[in-house]
């Protein structure tokens, strides 16, 4: 029995989300592949080949593969596919985006987003925005499996020394192509490896208003996420989206800024080791899931919360 | 062009989901059902295309039981033109779906097909991706702008580090994220003309569709429940806990 890993990089750096994939595959007890498709992406494959405990890495470099289309990349996979049991990937946009593709043309169900491994065809995955935990038995002869990152530990990135070898697949299908990307750029920690996340929402009234949290953020070296309302008002990108259609963040504390608590944005965070909320609004449900809650307006508390941390030393810079 | 827009009926999203006691599913017993926010969204989307002369005819298609007409309807007072309803009684699951979608498709032959990104209630984020695999399409996934062009739509995807914009030629199947529109609520006058638009019932057997379920799903569990912790009093009484307490400073 063995488990291909499908990584997600940008061909210069193998990503965090891989790591989460791969103790989720080694939890299934067989040898365990990784997958590198990309352009220029030796440095992906050798980073691929050191972490710990991966038997072999299929390598196919190809201009078709550069930028990760689904189109082309998913046949790949399907043609790899015949010797393992089990294909996985990080339940990314990446991998969403991948993975059913490649499950569709093998003709078998995807099991998304899974959180729990109970046996070799046997898991748990949150449904209805985490509030129902469904075991789920599959009976086809593939399990295509994507992983909640938060749920598997990251495998250590160095500590192996796997063999690299060649692959190629179909090609370039013809049917899409990259055009640009607009990436976020920031110093902040990403925010689904961050160590602590701070969130602001509706109750921010404003984008221009999110410097104060980032000034705490800055302090903390957190990351800074927001809720669904904050993103539907525009105030932040969407790629702040913490919650049940955005990000699931499962950091050692979560600061909850002017969030009411909604069920989709629980679904996104009610994981994190310490919940901290900060909201006028004394009925505000994200306190019944709160460690730590503060009845206050945020435009008092963001500031004094950022005095505080340089008063007691804690302050990052 | 003819644009064909897949739905789902689900849990409104406001609904406190309640697992049943006897842990094989959710209750569905009196709860409110609408249509799932990123099918609306997907819904708009086409009507906006039709309204821009960009798209000639909106065909919105469900696959579920008899009760999920009531879906088809928002559909159509939102703008779709025409229904087909797929009766399916059993639990039809991502890949069913994906394969009654392809054979709606082959009979109506769309130009451009739109499904929501997720369903809210199982949460799969599959059926766009796998309806493209099966028809050996491009797929514009979690699409937060749409531009159509000669023979291609050029897309902008939300992706986990931003944005990302694409060429797929058409037809394409894609999918809604959260931004790319705003939908419009019905107005009194189209809830009524929507009871008036052609909706054609098909069944999964019809179809020649093998929609056995491929997962089991053997239980279903209420998550572990977080206990409220304290309320603190001031800021400095927090970063005092936060530091000495739960050691997360």
């Amino acid at each position: 029995m063995s488990a291909l890993v499908i990584a997600e990089h940008d061909n210069n750096e193998l990503k965090q989300a891989t790591l989460h994939a791969v103790t989720a595959a080694s939890q299934l007890g067989g040898e365990v592949h990784i997958l590198v498709a990309g352009e220029g992406s030796d440095a992906v494959a050798a980073q691929a080949a050191a972490v710990a405990g991966i038997a072999k890495v299929l390598h196919a470099d190809d201009a078709a593969y550069g930028h990760g289309l689904a189109e082309n990349v998913a046949p790949l996979i399907v043609g790899l596919a015949e010797g393992y049991d089990h294909l996985l990937a990080c339940a990314t946009t990446y991998g969403k985006n991948v993975m059913p593709r490649a499950a569709a043309l093998l003709d078998v169900a995807q099991i998304s987003e899974i959180s729990e491994i109970l046996s070799a065809d046997s898991f748990i995955r949150p449904t209805y925005a985490g509030n129902a935990m469904a075991t789920v038995e599959s009976s086809d002869a593939k399990k295509v499996i994507t992983v909640r990152a938060t749920a598997f530990d990251a495998a250590a990135a160095d500590g192996g020394s796997a063999a690299i070898e060649a692959v190629s697949g179909p090609g370039d299908q013809g049917l899409s192509r990259f055009e640009r990307h607009e990436l976020s750029v920031s110093e902040r920690p990403e925010l689904t490896s961050a160590d602590i996340v701070i969130s602001g929402g509706r109750g921010m009234q404003s984008g221009e208003n999110f410097p104060l949290v980032e000034a705490v953020a800055d302090r903390l070296g957190a990351a800074v996420g927001a809720s669904r309302a904050a993103v539907d008002a525009g105030y932040v990108p969407n790629d702040y989206q913490v919650g049940q259609t955005g990000k699931v963040v499962a950091p050692n504390l979560y600061i909850a800024i002017g969030i009411s608590g909604a069920i989709q944005h629980l679904a996104g965070m009610k994981d994190s080791k310490v919940i901290v909320a900060i909201n006028k609004d004394e009925e505000a449900p994200i306190f019944q899931v709160a460690d730590y809650g503060l009845v206050a307006d945020l435009f008092k508390a963001l500031p004094e919360l950022a005095e505080e941390l340089d008063k007691q030393g804690i302050s990052k810079n | 062009m003819k644009v064909l827009v897949g739905i789902k009926r689900t849990i409104d999203a406001n609904v406190k989901v309640r697992v049943k006691a006897d842990e094989s599913g959710v209750e569905t017993a009196n709860v409110k059902m609408t249509l799932n926010p990123f099918c609306e969204i997907a819904v708009e989307e086409a009507v906006r295309m039709k309204e821009a002369g960009s798209a000639e005819e909106i065909v919105v298609v469900t696959a579920g039981p008899e009760e999920a007409r009531q879906t088809l309807m928002t559909a159509l007072a939102i703008g779709a033109d025409r229904a087909v309803h797929v009766v399916a009684d059993q639990e039809i699951q991502p890949l069913a779906v994906a394969k009654v979608l392809k054979a709606v498709i082959e009979q109506e032959e769309p130009g451009l097909v739109i499904l929501g990104k997720q369903a809210i209630d199982d949460d799969s984020n599959q059926t766009g991706q796998m309806l493209a695999a099966l028809l050996n399409w491009p797929q514009a996934t979690f699409a937060s702008k749409i531009t159509l062009g000669e023979g291609e739509a050029e897309v902008t995807r939300e992706i986990d580090g931003g944005l990302e914009t694409l060429t797929v030629k058409l037809p394409a199947v894609m999918t809604t994220d959260l931004r790319l529109n705003e939908p419009r609520y019905a107005s009194l006058p189209n809830i009524m003309k929507a009871k008036k638009k052609p909706v054609d019932v098909k069944t999964v057997e019809e179809l020649g569709v093998d929609a056995a379920p491929r997962l089991k799903i053997v239980k279903v569990a209420a998550p572990d429940k977080r206990e409220a912790g304290v309320m603190v009093e001031s800021v400095a009484e927090l970063v005092e806990k936060l530091q000495n307490e739960a050691k997360v400073l």
